[in-house]
């Protein structure tokens, strides 16, 4: 109690310094926590779009697909296998596609396009094409003849709705795939890479034109918490024969990943940058705390106040403020992180031109995981204890007599 | 009964490969309810002298006995613990904790101690009546005057019923009238509840009040009268 009342006092003996310091922490809270809840959620922003919207958190191919993406490397959709997959339990969905590159044209224009049969329901799990329809209508069944067509690429072939869409590919085996399709919608697809050339087809008119009978080019795979991929990819992988290549995201797009740890290395280095800016603040204010009591510290021990009352009393000091720092710190980031999470800053310029080339809306919504907050808060806490040791070390070296030399 | 033995005391401090003897063989012996003064020029080592005596600060050689506890064969925890129950401190100016009140600044010994709460604001109290300052009692430092914080000062120093209490230069900072008051009120406490002062001064006042008079010349002491003081 005798502690805690004099530092409480000792505190407020300079109560502009006290509030600066105060402020200083309650500041690199704040900064620490918003950039790195802004870090942390494009991240989130970037694996949901990538991963959670279009690849699937993981896939299932034909060995050998991923190095060498062509028809010839699908594999034999079977309701046993889609069930042995689904049977692993964080595995939520189990989406097939078949998907090839080839020449979608109009009346004059032609263009290499991503052509894609999938589900009309399953594929609602990911990339749901019914959400994005501008126009038009969505598949009614899995083998209807239709096909939607994304925004950049009908403006391109001069096509919309009811027009009619040749495809012209090479399918299974070499076999020629070509036919035509009435195109019931229009898609916008959020991304301009992915809007200059995709066309859905329902999946079985896929692998009719494909001559791919009840074959398919992967699973994508949704599953329960996106955190643990890594496990769940081991555990599909030991379930299947070597016949499938089982991976995750990540190996899916090594890119995306190192362009996260690229970014979380330099967002690294400027919450350390801010974090030394502190820590010096801290510890400057600690260094005149203890300069200039040096006096009164000698004269209490003079009279029998022990060195451990005495550091007890100045690392509670630094606590104290450091508590009402970082806790004032924590409180006053989260309206920020809230309203930037509810209104994500849009990107413009090359950083929009960077995200986007990765298929991903240059939007940057703030992650309110309250870790983040957490840690941040925890670290700058862990910076001014540290700092405290300071005090402790200064005066276990105290003698009376040296303190209360003038 | 001598409170105070000391033996051969010697300190010397090294400045820049010049020995400085500060104190140099002193054997100075204190009785029970002495009121006695260490005058001297400046320099000649009453401050050294009195740290010692006080454990503030360890002779190079010699020993000093207090109630028979050889002072510097106690490790630094177990000598601040003595110096809490058994000596009271005087110091020229800024005795006091300034975040703590004169009340607070007097029971903090007595806190310290591990007296419960209400024993020790009681007994600060009344000590804060017997230097006069009963309507000062929750004050701050900075709200007393020099003497007024020098007056707390000497009751936070007898807050523990200290074996004896050393001033150094107590008056230094005062004016004459406050000076004449501190001094007065040190004697009355000597003289009504044989409390033991040792105090060092360069004020003739001062020393016209001291019973012992002990002066040092180069840290040795060179005359020690004993007589009966003025009455002012
Ligand atoms: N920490 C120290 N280091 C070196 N020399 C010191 C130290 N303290 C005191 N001295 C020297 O020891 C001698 C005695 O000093 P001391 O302070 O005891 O004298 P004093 O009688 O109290 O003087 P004053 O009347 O000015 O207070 C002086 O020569 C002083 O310079
Ligand atoms: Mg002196």
């Amino acid at each position: 109690m005798l502690h805690l009342k004099l530092a409480w006092r000792n505190i407020w003996r300079n109560k502009r310094r006290t509030l600066i310091t105060i402020f200083s922490i309650f500041v690199a809270v704040v900064l620490s926590a918003l950039s790195n809840s802004m870090q942390i959620g494009s991240y989130d922003q970037m694996i949901e779009n990538v991963a959670g919207l279009y690849l699937g958190y993981a896939q299932v191919h034909q060995d050998g697909y991923w190095d060498d993406p062509q028809l010839n490397n699908s594999f034999g959709d079977s309701d046993s296998l889609q069930q042995k997959i689904a049977s692993v339990d964080e595995v939520t969905h189990v989406v097939p596609r078949i998907e090839s590159y080839a020449l979608a044209a109009g009346r004059e224009q032609s263009r290499a396009s991503l052509v894609i049969g999938m589900h009309p329901e399953k594929e609602k799990v990911l990339v749901d094409p019914q959400q994005k329809l501008v126009k038009g209508d969505y598949f009614e069944s899995p083998s209807q003849r239709a096909a939607l067509v994304s925004e950049g690429l009908a403006d391109y072939l001069n096509l919309s709705v009811g027009d009619t869409l040749v495809i012209l590919g090479q399918g299974f085996r070499g076999m020629s795939a070509a036919d035509k399709y009435p195109i019931t919608g229009i898609l916008d697809m959020g991304m301009p890479q992915m809007n200059k050339n995709t066309v859905y087809i329902p999946l079985h008119t896929a692998q009719e034109l494909f001559g791919a009978y009840d074959r398919l080019t992967a699973y994508a795979l949704m599953v329960e918490d996106a955190r643990s991929v890594e496990e769940v990819v081991t555990t599909v992988r030991s379930r299947l024969s070597d016949d499938y290549e089982v991976m995750s995201w990540q190996t899916l797009m090594p890119e995306l990943v190192q362009a996260i740890e690229a970014d979380w290395a330099s967002g690294m280095i400027m919450l350390l940058v801010l974090y030394m800016v502190v820590g010096f603040g801290i510890f400057g204010t600690i260094l005149m705390m203890v300069a200039e009591r040096q006096y009164e510290l000698g004269v209490m021990m003079a009279i029998g106040t022990h060195k451990a009352t005495l550091q007890i009393m100045m690392v509670l000091e630094l606590l104290m403020i450091s508590i009402i720092g970082v806790i004032g710190g924590a409180i006053g980031s989260l309206p920020f992180i809230w309203y930037f999470h509810l209104n994500p800053i849009r990107l413009s310029g090359t950083a929009a031109e960077a995200v986007e080339q990765f298929g991903i809306e240059p939007i940057v919504p703030f992650s309110t995981d309250p870790q983040v907050l957490f840690i941040q808060a925890a670290i700058i806490f862990g910076i001014a204890v540290i700092i405290s040791l300071y005090p402790v070390v200064h005066i276990q070296r105290l003698q009376p007599v040296k303190a209360m030399q003038k | 009964m001598a409170v105070i033995e000391s033996h051969e005391l010697v300190k010397i401090y090294d400045e820049e490969g010049v020995p400085v003897r500060a104190v140099n063989g002193v054997d100075v012996s204190i009785k029970r309810g002495e009121f006695s003064a260490i005058v001297g020029p400046s320099g000649s080592g009453k401050t050294t002298l009195l740290n010692i005596i006080g454990g503030l600060d360890e002779p190079t050689s010699g020993t000093v006995s207090i109630e028979g506890t050889d002072l510097f064969a106690l490790d630094q925890n177990e000598r601040i613990d003595f110096r809490l129950h058994h000596i009271g401190f005087v110091f020229q100016a800024y005795n006091l904790i300034p975040v703590l009140t004169a009340i607070e600044n007097v029971a903090f010994i007595l806190q310290m101690q591990g007296k419960p709460n209400r024993e020790c604001r009681q007994r600060a109290r009344e000590l804060l009546e017997s230097v006069g300052l009963s309507d000062k009692i929750d004050k701050r430092p900075n709200e007393l005057s020099g003497g007024q914080q020098q007056r707390v000062a000497v009751a936070r120093a007898l807050a523990s019923k200290p074996d004896f209490v050393l001033a150094d230069e107590p008056t230094a900072n005062l004016d004459s009238t406050s000076s004449a008051n501190l001094l007065d009120m040190m004697a009355e406490l000597n003289r009504k509840e044989e409390i033991t002062f040792i105090f060092s001064t360069h004020d003739q006042r001062v020393i016209d009040r001291a019973r012992r008079v002990m002066t040092l010349e180069d840290g040795k002491i060179v005359s020690d009268e004993t007589r009966e003081p003025e009455t002012a």
